[in-house]
């Protein structure tokens, strides 16, 4: 009954997304935003990538992975690697590239979530924080990736495009996910894994999915990073990292992607905006992390989604619920 | 010989591990939370013995003591402002303001004595030499603190009436409660202790690596939380026998295959025990019941 409706919102969806770009990059090139602001946009676009994909895990998984970074690290490598030596020019190399980072952090993330998600909440952190350490200190001893000196001279092939299709991709699969019987199965299990079980959910095979899904966005958002930066230090990976994209998580609401990506822009922009604020950055992150924790555990948002269907449907509607 | 001596050294190790593990165990059985602020208090601790010893210049023994007294009441404080609120809510919540609380004073550190690392005077100047074998006293007066410390826990856990509240309430909070036990002061005196204990850690391992930095707590506690899994948590012999498998292990790996790799092989340990045996060596298997 609803399909016409449904149809009808995705394509008004789509089209927001198409004119919300070409207003961005209109903007941009008519100077109203400069070309320093315009660079800093990029960012905000991965790690929202990064935050949404840690809140599939954090939020409707109901997990608590603290290695977001590692996966990051993979897809970066990864992808920084296939553009310096596979055989492909430009613009399609680089998107190969961008996929073989992220198909190679979703293939670790099965390595690493099958032993981990066998164990219940706090062995999942440490196990995960253990691997995001561990990707670390290998990628410090490499050779081919040139260890603490860096990874150096990768094309920078990042531009507002790429991250804003990305970002659209991640969005749209995620919250398909969450809308999906898939998604439906992992919130059951964060409700109540034992209950779950005993409905018939495979919870090992679904909770190592999630957690290879989200290694997978993690990735793509690494291999943005690598061709956006130009170069990759193994520290950049570490647990700092892991922690500021949880406080993105957290502040926002667990299990809200529209919390997601309101406090990732936000975190990312407000350092910039005020200067004072870049020195005490993670002394006011892991405050934030206590107090948002202590008097509003579900973070800003909760669970709340933005819907357009909620702005444009009849009072008494109820279709949307 | 080389053998022997890497075996001492693992003892060695071993003892500040199982130290620091104690404190992560009992705070574990008692409020099930992995308190990462543990590895951090260590990192007070030595910031404490560095303050005092070099920039009051007192003498190393009021230093020392500085940093004993100074912890206990760090760790009651960060229970009552940070954990206490949280008691009964979701676990996640508490797992996330323990890493908040870790990482709040990590950079604090950094912000008030910057991220470069401040050294030392040795404390322990000296080694021991029988024949062909020299041994340091650093080396001595660790594994000898380290086993008292333990039996006088062990001591204090079996025979006293605060060692019987403790384990009361990690049995069986509520009951515990009902039975005229008050939980709070068990609770805020078990985080004493702990982190009593992770002081003492602090100054034996700044006696044997006389630096100190913002972050310095954060792979050692990681390592002495593995310790604690792998002895079983919750167990207060097990976190000795996990403390000295562990350093053993770590400084056989730096002996005899890479010192690089020493980090992964602990974390390797972690998942094989877990995978293996969950309930750790010494920890008592409880099936979850619906």
């Amino acid at each position: 009954m609803n399909t016409k409706r449904t149809a009808f919102y995705y394509l008004l969806a789509a089209l927001l997304t198409v004119g919300f770009y070409f207003v961005l990059t209109g903007l941009i090139r008519a100077g109203v935003i400069g070309k320093y602001h315009a660079d800093m946009l990029i960012p905000v676009g991965f790690y929202i990538m990064l935050a949404v994909s840690l809140n599939l895990t954090c939020g409707f998984l109901g997990q608590l992975p603290l290695g977001h970074a590692g996966f990051m690290a993979v897809g970066a490598y990864t992808s920084a690697l296939a553009t310096r030596y596979l055989p492909f020019e430009g613009a399609l190399g680089f998107w190969i590239a961008l996929l073989l980072g992220a198909l190679m952090a979703a293939a670790f993330g099965v390595v690493v979530g099958l032993p981990a998600l066998r164990l219940s909440g706090d062995y999942l952190a440490i196990i995960t924080l253990g691997f995001g350490e561990i990707i670390k200190g290998i990628l410090l001893n490499l050779n081919f990736t040139g260890g603490a000196r860096g990874f150096k001279g990768i094309p920078k092939q990042t531009d507002l495009t790429t991250v804003y299709i990305c970002l659209v991709l991640t969005l749209f699969f995620i919250r398909t996910l969450i809308n999906s019987r898939f998604g439906r199965a992992i919130i059951s299990i964060r409700e109540n894994e034992i209950a779950a079980e005993s409905c018939g959910i495979h919870t090992t095979f679904y909770k190592t999915m999630t957690f290879s899904i989200a290694a997978f966005f993690a990735g793509l958002a690494g291999g943005l990073y690598a061709h956006y930066i130009g170069v990759l230090y193994p520290t950049t990976f570490g647990f700092d990292t892991s922690i500021e994209i949880l406080v993105m998580v957290v502040l926002g609401g667990m299990g809200s992607i529209t919390g997601s990506v309101i406090s990732a822009a936000t975190l990312r922009l407000l350092p910039e905006m005020l200067r004072a604020f870049l020195d005490y950055r993670m002394v006011i992150y892991s405050l934030l992390l206590i107090v948002v924790m202590i008097f509003r555990p579900t973070g800003l948002m909760g669970r709340y989604e933005f819907r357009l269907s909620k702005i444009f449907a009849p009072k008494g509607d109820k279709s949307h619920v | 010989m080389i053998f022997i001596s890497q075996l001492i050294n693992g003892v060695h190790v071993g003892s500040i591990y199982a130290l620091v593990a104690l404190g992560y165990s009992m705070v574990y059985g008692i409020i099930k939370l992995i308190n990462f602020a543990h590895g951090d208090i260590i990192m007070v601790a030595s910031y404490a013995v560095w303050y005092g010893a070099v920039r009051m210049g007192l003498p190393t023994w009021a230093a020392i003591l500085l940093s004993i007294v100074i912890c206990p009441l760090l760790g009651m404080l960060i229970e009552k402002i940070a954990y206490k609120p949280l008691r009964g809510s979701a676990r996640i919540s508490l797992l996330i303001t323990a890493i908040g609380v870790s990482f709040l004073l990590q950079n604090l550190a950094r912000m008030i004595f910057t991220a470069t690392p401040q050294s030392l005077p040795a404390l322990i100047p000296g080694k021991l030499s029988v024949g062909p074998w020299t041994l340091s006293y650093t080396t001595l007066v660790t594994i000898a603190v380290a086993v008292v410390m333990m039996l006088c826990l062990n001591l204090l856990v079996s025979r006293t009436k605060m060692g019987k509240a403790m384990r009361a309430v990690s049995e069986d909070t509520e009951a515990a409660q009902l039975m005229g036990i008050n939980v709070n002061h068990t609770i805020s005196f078990t985080f004493a202790i702990g982190s009593g204990l992770a002081a003492v850690a602090a100054v034996l391992y700044c006696c044997s690596y006389p630096q100190v930095s913002p972050t310095m707590g954060s792979l050692l506690g990681l390592k002495a939380f593995v310790a604690a899994v792998l002895g079983g948590i919750g167990s207060i012999p097990g976190a000795m026998v996990g403390g000295f498998v562990i350093g053993i292990a770590e400084s056989l790996t730096k002996g005899y295959i890479h010192s690089g790799l020493a980090d992964a092989l602990v974390f390797l340990i972690l998942i094989v025990v877990l995978i293996v045996r969950p309930a750790g060596l010494m920890g008592v298997h409880r099936p979850e019941k619906v």
